[in-house]
């Protein structure tokens, strides 16, 4: 390389470098050997695994951890069900202005704040709420309903959080299948499932798994739609990790706790990945 | 189940009922939020009580309007504030970035990109509590060597710009080398041949066609920032931004007054969104 070049290289290579490094890397790699520390005495702390033996012997924290993991999940595949035939229906069936017309309605709740949305759950589904004074109003029901503060209500509110960047990936895989292909399918006798099956799907797979991904990312690390929508019992995996960090101030299970969320994503993410022989570059680039 | 294949009736119309009813589901939390901003009533609920513009421009208890309320207002202004440091910290990193990663072959180039994604792969509040751990060992560390009290390291502001600013500059950097690889480098080696230093060349012929990515990527940074929450949360101190700020209301009782900041938080997103498409599409 020529000095020129060389020293052109180095000035790009250093933000990057100083990002990683100082923001990502050494942080984490301190938050884990503080997650290994535990309190002997008065500023006083051994290397032990303490923190991670606590979370697994309190049924509390690992129940929570489990609890937090399968709605996930669930929340994950509810979005899946829910914005496939609406993708389908953007990429395939409507065109031209419609297409983009619908398209662009699906971006619109997004740019609004995650709070906003949840404010908006939270004026519907209360007690005091629109959807239960429609309801006595219409006469189906006599004296207020709650329906917030329960998993259902968390379910709603996460789905619709994340239904976005379930859409976006759908949207996009779709459209670059071709309509012959479809054509063709039916030509040698297929019926819709069964073309559904062995044509949309595997096609659409790299969306699939991209939006899956980061569905369930985002369900897993939300804190806000759980504390606004979840009751006494619904506890969350980041209230537990907030709790311990903010209000108990006790650093040391906190971080094992952030690891053990940090491990189970980054967990979910790698089988997803190898299941469909995927890349994160591909997925995420 | 494209439109060149016949289907039944039935099935067209429950497919297109099922459609309307998606974009109802996606609309009514806005749209109730909305329609509350106006209610001349205590409480963002229904019995309605007939329409006010109180919540915006109220200057008497007990109906003090947004443009009134000092905490919200301010809250707003440390938004924008971070916001616009996060965006302009994203933008410069991911220009940079963008250019390492399509002009420059080197050794460990495939593992720096990995770990360029990573931010996006990790939960936003674990990325929060590592750099609250992080800056406090180092705040604590530079105490008992030197007697210093870093006052920047603690949680606050500072905190809370490189917090968001740690995986913004992740699609920061996916948005511009996005178009940087689209370019054609003929143009810039046309600028050579003509005299120009490298430098020169960069300025006026690249960084011009990359303009309108890195505006793209600008009011991106400045939406994420401004709604982010997770990160924000953990690293906040005494100021708080307005997602924060709105958040500590909402726990103690919800106001119509919420419903009207929200409704003038809509408002400026779409606005900016709006720009950012005029900007993407003129191009």
């Amino acid at each position: 390389m020529r000095d020129g070049t060389r020293l052109g290289f180095i000035l790009l290579l250093t933000p990057l470098l100083l990002w990683l490094s100082l923001l990502i890397i050494i942080p984490h790699i301190d938050m884990f050997l503080v997650s290994l520390r535990e309190r002997v005495g008065v500023g006083k702390y051994e290397i032990s695994p303490a923190n991670y033996l606590t979370f697994l012997q309190e049924p509390l924290y690992l129940w929570t951890f489990l609890r937090t993991a399968v709605m996930s999940v669930l929340a994950t595949l509810i979005t899946l069900v829910v914005a496939f035939p609406v993708a389908y229906y953007i990429a395939k069936m409507a065109k031209g202005r419609v297409r983009s017309l619908l398209f662009l309605l699906c971006l619109v709740p997004f740019w609004v704040s995650e709070l906003v949305r949840t404010f908006g759950w939270m004026i519907l589904l209360r007690e005091t709420g629109v959807i239960s004074s429609l309801l006595q109003y219409l006469g189906l029901v006599h004296g207020p309903v709650e329906m917030l503060y329960n998993d259902a209500a968390i379910m709603i509110g996460l789905v619709y959080t994340s239904m976005l960047f379930m859409v976006v990936p759908l949207i996009t895989t779709l459209g670059s299948l071709d309509d012959a292909v479809i054509e063709a399918g039916y030509d040698l006798g297929g019926s819709g499932p069964s073309i559904l099956r062995e044509i949309v799907i595997p096609h659409a797979m790299p969306g699939i798994v991209s939006g899956c991904i980061v569905v369930f990312m985002l369900s897993l690390g939300n804190y806000l739609t759980p504390t606004m929508l979840g009751g006494k019992d619904s506890l969350w995996f980041t209230e537990l990790i907030y709790s311990q960090f903010i209000v108990r101030f006790n650093w040391e299970l906190g971080a094992a706790f952030g690891f053990v969320l940090l491990f189970l994503s980054s967990f979910i993410v790698w089988v997803m990945l190898r299941l469909t022989g995927q890349t994160l570059e591909k997925t995420m680039g | 189940m494209i439109p060149t294949i016949p289907q039944s009736r039935p099935f067209r119309f429950a497919y297109s009922a099922y459609v309307v009813l998606f974009f109802v589901y996606l609309a009514l939390p806005l749209f109730v939020v909305t329609v509350f901003a106006f209610n001349d009533s205590q409480f963002p609920s229904l019995p309605w009580e007939g329409f006010t513009w109180n919540w915006f421009f109220g200057d008497a208890a007990p109906m003090i309007g947004v443009f009134h309320e000092r905490p919200i207002l301010r809250a707003i202004g440390t938004s924008a504030f971070v916001g616009l440091a996060v965006s302009l910290l994203s933008v410069a990193v991911g220009v940079s970035n963008a250019f390492l990663f399509t002009r420059h072959k080197f050794p460990g180039r495939g593992l720096l990109y990995i770990l360029m994604l990573l931010p996006l792969v990790i939960p936003g509040i674990v990325l929060g509590i590592s750099m609250l751990v992080f800056s406090s060992t180092v705040a604590n560390a530079v105490w008992d060597s030197m007697k210093w009290d870093l006052e920047v390291l603690r949680p606050g502001l500072t905190l809370v710009i490189l917090g968001q600013f740690s995986f913004i500059a992740t699609i920061a950097t996916l948005v511009i080398s996005a178009r940087l690889q689209k370019f054609d480098q003929s143009l810039e080696e046309a600028a050579l041949n003509l005299g120009a230093t490298r430098l020169t060349a960069v300025r006026t012929i690249t960084i011009p066609y990359l303009a309108p990515a890195m505006i793209g990527a600008f009011v991106v940074a400045f939406l994420m920032s401004f709604e982010n929450f997770n990160t924000t949360l953990m690293l906040v101190g005494s100021d708080a931004p307005l997602t924060i700020a709105m958040f500590d209301r909402l726990k103690e009782g919800s106001t119509p007054l919420l419903n009207a900041v929200s409704l003038l938080l809509m408002l400026g997103s779409s606005c900016l969104a709006l720009v950012m498409i005029a900007f993407q599409r003129r191009d």
